[in-house]
């Protein structure tokens, strides 16, 4: 299977970001660079709304991804709820 | 170690670019002159388009308007894309607080009926009308001359999409999803619409760039907008439909603003040359008819018996404006 | 009242589809190809525009809510490197050439691409490609814009960054780059989003951006980083683009497979070649490396191009051909270039040097295979005589490969100590390249690439003097005179960095900084 990955830069607001995707992608790994923490996963990777929103305390558009997002890889399917990285088998 | 930079006072070799220094002298220029002038490249091409062999990639002659330095086509605005997408944000939040404000207290629903039907027959399907000026307008930013004015042209597409989307949107709060199906329908069969249709349509094959510039962003933006978000807005306000003219308080700002870069455009490239004057003013001539003819309908429907009187003035406010650009209409 | 509001709401996608979709219309007062005149010329057949899918759904008020914060922040940033003096943070002003070939060879890339996204966001007869292709126009003279306005205070300071745009139309090997973004936009729509929203933001811009800005946040360089991260941030806007693009037009016709094959070979080798620039960056211009370009391309191409590539599987594509020489070139391209770039030193916008004992180790390690093997030994002998006052450059004018523009420097396939060198014929005339990929890409359309103003063939045309010059004077100086007319600041510019002014002011101002005298 193939490697989808989401890089972000590494500041205040990805912090609870980078934690609530590794939460709730368990198989996806975390490579700091200087300035940028880049995550691989196999196959899939899923961000949830609902998870960091838990983490910050305010409602949360998924779309402010958008400003601290540094590159992905895989096809992107995006909801109100989810933004879903994929490489479809 | 902990170096303070700070207190070092370096005397800088040089104040800017040598391409803005040329134009300006060696002194600090601003981040719209630096992100604007003579950016676009103008002298050495490789390949001729596959889409346009007899032209260069960039070529002044996609114009009959002459220019001996297209960068006199300066914004009055000074856009450049920071300072043009932080003022639209600005605008934005407080068309958003609007837009909220009517949606949660669902203020929608207490605009008379007549005032919420004029609404859904003129201003959602003038949607599409927004695109072409979208249309137009990008066309001008690839094939056009100096990023002075293929630039703000960007920006103004990306106005005329953002219009279309409020404009959707008060759709969608006025009658939902079912108005915009409505309002397409009256825009490809409504017999008051297809002046309009057609009008919008001859712009969208026009091949020169300050031809379309004309047409549509001085002429077509010129007559509509004062009629659509002066007048009728007026008498939006005046009946009950206040909550409509909180949803188009962008487009009565923006245009305002747009309008003086256009005028600013114009003013300059007819003062150029008589032959650029004669060939502006020809075409404020040429597309003027056929744009009232379009509002003709609209204005009845809008203004009644009163729509001649609205139309009449309109255009000499108009007429005015162009004659205080420089051209004879 | 709450809870009937937040009922009413519409979804993401289906609020996105009223705010775009439903803007077109079929025209019938003047008919659709005439409306859309470059929508078939290129022979891919489109079916049903709405099939389209949108991958990020932004509206318009949106992008200008998050594009606003961003460029808040971004200025912020660079307003206080500026004012702070932030350019003698940075390791050493050897780093500064890496951003004068950025300021260079990229940023006029970028508005090119402005350009070219406007036209592709006119021409397309769907909306959904359209309203994506303008937000990526309008991103693309952002990324212009804050990269001439973060270098600005480089420019202050520091030597070559002064005339940027005049020089990319002129100097031998701008030619590299600016032939590329002329040739995808000379080409048509979908030509030029297989070039430009695939090819290169999808499979290759990684490799540029992520490893640049790294270097740059690696070598101190806070303005750099700041406006690298803020412009990538669209980047992946772009790349989902990019993608999308290839999967519609790949579903819509079977008719269009081999012609998208036909792109994605030239444009991959096309943007490969082009990033042999970055390699030599990467490996030779940052004083602290981030990694090599080998390992950079195992990561950003190799892995992620796989992961692509298995996935266009399906519809037929294959892995670019090429691709098998690059397994072998990205041993060796660094090191090929930066050699290139040394002897030719004196023509080039920016200081080149020879690496030290450290670097070299460095580099042993990274290519064990190659650098040891084919190149240190040159590279030592160059710097033994450099220090004996001997500096070697290289008088005379490189052969450039027709197509990708770059001199010949690169090697035969098995066989790292032979330049390749490759001929075509067309209409009676002998035309170089340098390499399989390029001399398949030429042979393909000869015509267009018998255009390609060539810089060194122009200088031997005499059309790359200034005006009023007298080649045949006594004591005519050809190289001194192109350089003019390239507005060289001739022993500032140019030349090695030992002993340039950038090497000595950077010395003087850090030595204010840090003493008291």
């Amino acid at each position: 299977m193939s490697k989808v990955f989401i890089a972000f830069q590494l500041n205040e607001e990805t912090r609870p970001i980078i934690e609530a995707v590794l939460a709730d992608n368990p198989h996806a790994v975390a490579v700091d660079s200087p300035a940028m923490v880049k995550i691989d996963a196999e196959g899939e990777l899923v961000i949830k709304r609902e998870s960091i929103e838990a983490l910050i305390g305010r409602s949360f558009d998924l779309q402010e991804l958008q400003i601290n997002l540094i590159t992905i890889s895989g096809h992107l399917d995006e909801d109100d709820d989810e933004f879903r990285l994929s490489w479809p088998k | 170690m902990q170096i303070d930079l700070r207190t070092v006072s370096i005397k800088p070799l040089r104040h800017t670019f040598d391409h803005i220094a040329r134009r300006f002298g060696d002194k600090p220029a601003s981040r719209y002159q630096e992100g604007t002038y003579d950016i676009q490249q103008t002298d050495i091409f490789h390949y001729r388009p596959l889409w346009e062999p007899e032209r260069k990639l960039f070529d002044k002659a996609r114009t009959q308007v002459e220019m001996k330095d297209w960068y006199d086509l300066k914004d009055p605005r000074q856009f450049y894309y920071g300072a043009w997408t932080i003022a639209r944000s600005r605008q934005q939040d407080a068309a958003e607080s609007c837009f909220d404000m009517i949606e949660d207290r669902q203020l929608g629903d207490i605009i008379p009926a007549e005032v919420r039907q004029m609404a859904l027959d003129i201003l959602v399907p003038m949607r599409h009308v927004e695109w072409g000026g979208n249309m137009g307008n990008s066309y001008i930013s690839a094939y056009g001359y100096g990023t002075a004015i293929t630039q703000p042209c960007l920006y103004h597409a990306m106005d005329h999409l953002a219009v279309a989307q409020y404009l959707t949107r008060i759709g969608l709060v006025l009658d939902g999803p079912a108005s915009l199906d409505k309002a397409k329908d009256a825009w490809m069969q409504g017999a008051m619409w297809q002046p309009m249709r057609q009008h919008v349509e001859n712009l969208l094959v026009l091949q020169d760039w300050f031809e379309i510039f004309v047409a549509q962003n001085l002429v077509l933006e010129g007559l509509a907008y004062p009629m659509l978000y002066d007048y009728l807005d007026g008498d939006f306000s005046a009946n009950g439909g206040t909550a409509i003219s909180m949803m188009t308080r962008f487009m009565a700002e923006w245009s305002t603003e747009t309008a003086k870069w256009v005028d600013a455009q114009i003013k300059v490239a007819a003062a150029e040359s008589p032959e650029n004057a004669a060939l502006l003013s020809a075409w404020v001539r040429q597309y003027r008819a056929p744009t009232l003819a379009a509002l003709a309908p609209l204005a009845a429907r809008a203004f009644g018996d009163k729509a001649g009187d609205v139309l009449a003035e309109v255009t000499s406010q108009f007429n005015a404006r162009c004659a205080k650009a420089g051209l004879s209409v | 009242m709450d809870m009937k509001a937040s009922k009413k709401k519409l979804g993401l996608k289906e609020k996105y589809a009223h705010m775009t979709r439903g803007l077109g219309w079929e025209t019938s007062y003047q008919p659709m190809d005439k409306v859309f005149p470059q929508a078939t010329f290129e022979g891919i057949k489109i079916h049903d525009w709405d099939k389209w899918e949108d991958p990020f759904r932004l509206t318009m008020d949106a992008y200008w809510k998050y594009q606003a914060e961003k460029e808040r922040k971004l200025y912020a940033v660079l307003d206080a490197f500026a004012q702070n003096n932030g350019h003698l943070g940075i390791t050493d002003a050897r780093y500064l050439n890496a951003v004068k070939l950025f300021l260079t060879g990229i940023s006029p890339l970028e508005y090119v691409a402005h350009r070219g996204f406007a036209a592709a966001g006119r021409n397309f007869p769907g909306v959904g490609p359209r309203v994506a292709c303008l937000m990526q126009s309008v991103d693309e003279v952002r990324h212009a814009q804050t990269q001439i306005h973060a270098l600005s205070n480089y420019n202050k300071h520091y030597d070559g960054f002064h005339d940027f745009k005049h020089m990319l139309e002129r100097v031998w090997y701008l030619s590299v780059p600016k032939s590329f973004f002329d040739d995808a936009f000379s080409a048509g729509p979908f030509e030029w989003m297989i070039a430009i929203g695939f090819s290169f933001e999808y499979v290759l811009t990684n490799l540029l951006f992520v490893p640049f800005m790294s270097g740059a946040a690696y070598n101190g360089d806070m303005a750099t980083v700041t406006f690298g991260f803020s412009a990538q941030s669209d980047e992946a806007r772009h790349m989902t683009l990019g993608l999308e693009c290839i999967k519609f037009m790949l579903e819509q016709d079977p008719d269009n497979l081999p012609i998208v094959q036909k792109w994605i070979d030239k444009w991959a080798w096309r943007g490969i070649r082009v990033l042999t620039l970055v390699g030599m960056m990467m490996d030779y211009m940052l004083p602290k490396r981030v990694m090599s370009w080998k390992e950079a391309w195992e990561i950003y191409f190799e892995q992620n191009g796989g992961a692509l590539f298995n996935d266009l599987a399906k519809y037929g594509i294959k892995v670019p051909e090429c691709l098998t020489q690059c397994t072998e070139d990205k041993e060796h391209v660094s090191h090929q270039a930066w050699a290139t770039f040394y002897q030719y030193g004196g023509a080039a916008a920016f200081h080149t040097w020879m690496p030290n004992d450290e670097e070299m180790d460095w580099l042993s390690a990274k290519y064990p295979n190659t650098f040891d093997k084919y190149y240190r030994a040159r590279f030592t002998h160059w710097r033994d005589e450099a220090e004996k006052g001997n500096r070697f450059y290289t008088n005379t004018l490189p052969m450039l490969c027709q197509v990708c523009q770059i001199p010949m420097l690169f090697t035969e396939p098995g066989d790292p100590t032979k330049i390749c060198y490759r001929e075509s014929e067309y209409q009676g005339e002998k035309y170089h390249t340098c390499s399989d990929g390029c001399k398949h890409i030429f042979d393909d359309e000869p015509e267009k690439y018998i255009q390609a103003w060539l810089p060194v063939h122009q200088i031997y045309q005499g059309n790359c003097f200034p005006e009023g010059t007298d080649p045949t004077a006594e004591g005519f100086d050809p190289l001194a005179a192109v350089l003019d007319w390239y507005h060289f600041n001739n022993g500032k510019d140019n030349m090695d960095f030992e002993g340039s002014r950038d090497q000595a002011n950077f010395a003087m101002w850090r030595g204010m900084a840090t003493k008291n005298t």
